[in-house]
């Protein structure tokens, strides 16, 4: 009997939503006691901001660049290695419940086993592996799916469809007539994909439904079983369309804006320019870099009220994951599994929230997308210290942090050791810097970026492409200038420190995989 | 309108590739669908999520190995023009095109990715344990 694992994670959550990280306004006390009483990560990054190469990069343990999978669309192949499977064979039960996404979600040909089983209700698919033993699917034993609102090929959609079919058309449509991401103004202010009517009942929402099913999963285990469970929540991703009797719980009206939100149009716009193309071609409407922004979504015509609505709506989707974590901690604590649980818990990337004036996500490598909540609690059996973690860590050492909780070495798959549990074990193990790449091509235009974060700075390099010539890049001083308005990037007092980051950045990146794979899928 | 090209080589001659891939009726043992049926100048294709697809053929030429279809009077699907193309590589082996041009653009960008599938899945058919 080892340390179990519960790891947790949420889809486009910002690291200030969190009252351990300094968050106001949402009550999260259930992640709060996770982070007082293990590690609580501030300075933890994603390696790509969108889904499914960021949760590429949390089951394999890989940089984009090995892994392949480089933006949203692009399967990760049914082969990639998995830490869910490495647990698996090292005798771990193993469940996924909620958000998975390693697998395009439009899919009418049916051909992604995610799909398939969500489609049919089943909870496994068998594959042959390369030694020719059979093993499940990305190696859970039990996956279970979720997904933003009741559209797609999962098993909570067919759940809310037999069993409160009213409610499916509450939510907000993922998808316009054209197919493209929805820009349906809503709530009081007009946001766009928000909706303050969804009157669904809160246990049925998705939030619930995930902790539902993944205690229902926990139940069906042996007291002595050794278990690996990623709940997944879907939320507080876009659209905006929480539990109607929930709006109660922060009023858009009493919030402030966001500290990154420039009110005056022309000095917002003068930060802009300062910034390579692609910040100000989003803004004007004439770029966009992946599915997920909505292309029929100009960023210039975004008002005041609507990010106060957008982010009311975001804190009550937090608060409802915390509350659900927390029936969840209960459920263990019931089972006798208490001390000898590690919990993690993170989220994919963060949602930019009107910073800079902008909602969604994209190549944007500044704090509201990069810089995320990750929180360590070691089984009290471990017998690991408290501590706040301010070296840079990364999802790429999240597969070996498991493979160390179940006393195994580093899988020769992940690229990154096992995180740090204090400072200085990031000190002594050299971990100093965390890498982050883009790649998009969307209608005819072409973004790469490469970004390091060290010494508390951010260094990106926009690749050659349709907006960039390859010299272009960001330079933010995060000491100075915590909101990244400044780019420094061609001030020549720092370009030392510049060329260095640039040099270290190219050092540790590993080498794309070639071919590229073909993106098959918006999203 | 979005258009979109998937390509392939497969290591065998181009009137063998195109016996397989140029009969319409044989779509279903290469692309990912689970039916497919063929009258006249119409075939139905049926996907995994059971969703059926219209399509008027609209060439089939043996001399230029060149297929081209259209899905008609689908509710989604505004404009649509497929087009699959065995080329000699020059060594006596062949490559494969099959473009998508459709509306909505998103649609092309899924049915690429099926197409690309299917080239891989054909490429393996014909070139055995080549």
């Amino acid at each position: 009997m080892g340390r179990r694992i519960l790891f947790i994670t949420t889809d486009q959550q910002r690291f200030d939503s969190l009252g351990c990280n300094g968050g106001t306004i949402a009550r999260t006390p259930n992640i709060d006691r996770l982070a007082a009483d293990g590690i609580n990560y501030t300075r933890a990054h994603p390696q790509n901001v969108v889904c499914m190469p960021s949760r590429s990069t949390m089951i394999t343990g890989q940089h984009v660049a090995t892994h392949g999978v480089w933006m949203n669309g692009v399967p990760l192949p049914e082969d990639a290695p998995s830490i869910a499977m490495t647990l698996r064979q090292a005798g771990y039960k193993t469940a996924l419940v909620g958000k998975a996404h390693f697998e395009p979600l439009l899919d009418p040909f049916l051909r992604f086993a995610e799909n398939r089983m969500g489609r049919d209700g089943t909870n496994a698919e068998w594959v042959t592996m390369p030694d020719g033993s059979r093993a499940p699917h990305r190696g859970f034993d039990h996956m279970e799916f979720a997904g933003h609102g009741a559209a797609g090929n999962l098993h909570y959609v067919g759940w809310l469809r037999e069993n409160h079919p009213e409610t499916i058309a509450k939510f907000v449509p993922n998808l316009d007539a054209d197919l493209e991401v929805t820009t349906e103004p809503g709530g009081d202010t007009g946001a766009v994909q928000v909706r303050n009517t969804n009157d669904i009942n809160r246990e049925w929402y998705h939030t619930d439904w995930v902790a539902d099913r993944t205690i229902a999963w926990l139940d069906s285990l042996e007291k002595d079983d050794d278990w690996f469970c990623w709940m997944s929540f879907p939320d507080p991703h876009h659209p905006w369309d929480p539990p109607k009797s929930e709006l109660h719980r922060v009023d858009w009206r009493d919030l402030d804006l966001p500290a990154g939100y420039i009110a005056d149009a022309d000095e917002r716009e003068r930060v802009l320019a300062d910034k390579p193309a692609h910040w100000m071609g989003w803004y004007n409407g004439t770029f966009v870099s992946n599915y997920e922004a909505p292309l029929k979504w100009v960023p210039a015509t975004l008002q005041p009220d609507n990010i106060r609505e957008i982010n009311a709506m975001v804190h009550v989707k937090n608060e409802l994951i915390d509350e659900a974590v927390g029936r969840v901690l209960a459920g263990i604590k019931a089972r006798g599994w208490e001390d000898d649980v590690d919990i993690v818990f993170t989220t994919d990337h963060g949602e930019m929230q009107g910073d800079f004036g902008f909602l969604f996500k994209g190549p944007y490598h500044v704090d509201a997308l990069m810089r995320l909540p990750l929180i360590w609690k070691p089984a009290k059996s471990a017998g690991v210290s408290p501590a706040t973690v301010s070296a840079p860590v990364g999802h790429v050492s999240l597969a070996a942090t498991f493979a160390s909780i179940a006393g195994l070495p580093q899988p020769d798959y992940a690229e990154a050791p096992a995180l740090p549990v204090n400072d200085e074990d990031a000190r002594s193990r050299g971990l100093e810097r965390v890498l982050t790449e883009w790649d998009s091509i969307l209608f005819g235009k072409k973004v790469g970026v490469r970004t390091i974060f060290r010494d508390n700075w951010t260094c990106s390099a926009m690749l050659p492409g349709t907006l960039h010539d390859g010299t272009e890049g960001e330079l933010y001083d995060h000491s100075n200038d915590p909101l990244q308005r400044v780019n420094r990037w061609n001030d020549p007092s720092v370009r030392s420190l510049r060329d260095d980051m640039l040099a270290d950045m190219w050092d540790h990146l590993p080498a794309p995989a070639v071919p590229r794979r073909e993106c098959d899928a918006p999203v | 309108m979005a258009s979109i090209r998937r390509d392939i080589h497969i290591a065998q001659p181009p009137d063998v590739v195109w016996a397989f891939l140029g009969n319409p009726a044989r779509l279903h043992e290469w692309f990912p669908i689970v039916d497919c049926r063929v009258e006249g100048t119409k075939r139905w294709i049926t996907l995994g999520t059971g969703i059926t697809f219209e399509e008027d053929i609209l060439i089939v030429d043996n001399d230029a190995r060149r297929f081209q279809y259209s899905i008609v009077n689908n509710l989604l699907i505004k404009d649509h023009f497929g087009t699959l193309d065995v080329l000699d590589d020059g060594h006596g082996h062949s490559i494969v095109t099959y473009q998508t041009q459709c509306t909505p653009n998103v649609l092309a960008l899924v049915t690429a990715g099926a197409s690309g599938e299917g080239l891989r899945k054909a490429k393996q058919i014909l070139e055995g344990d080549k």
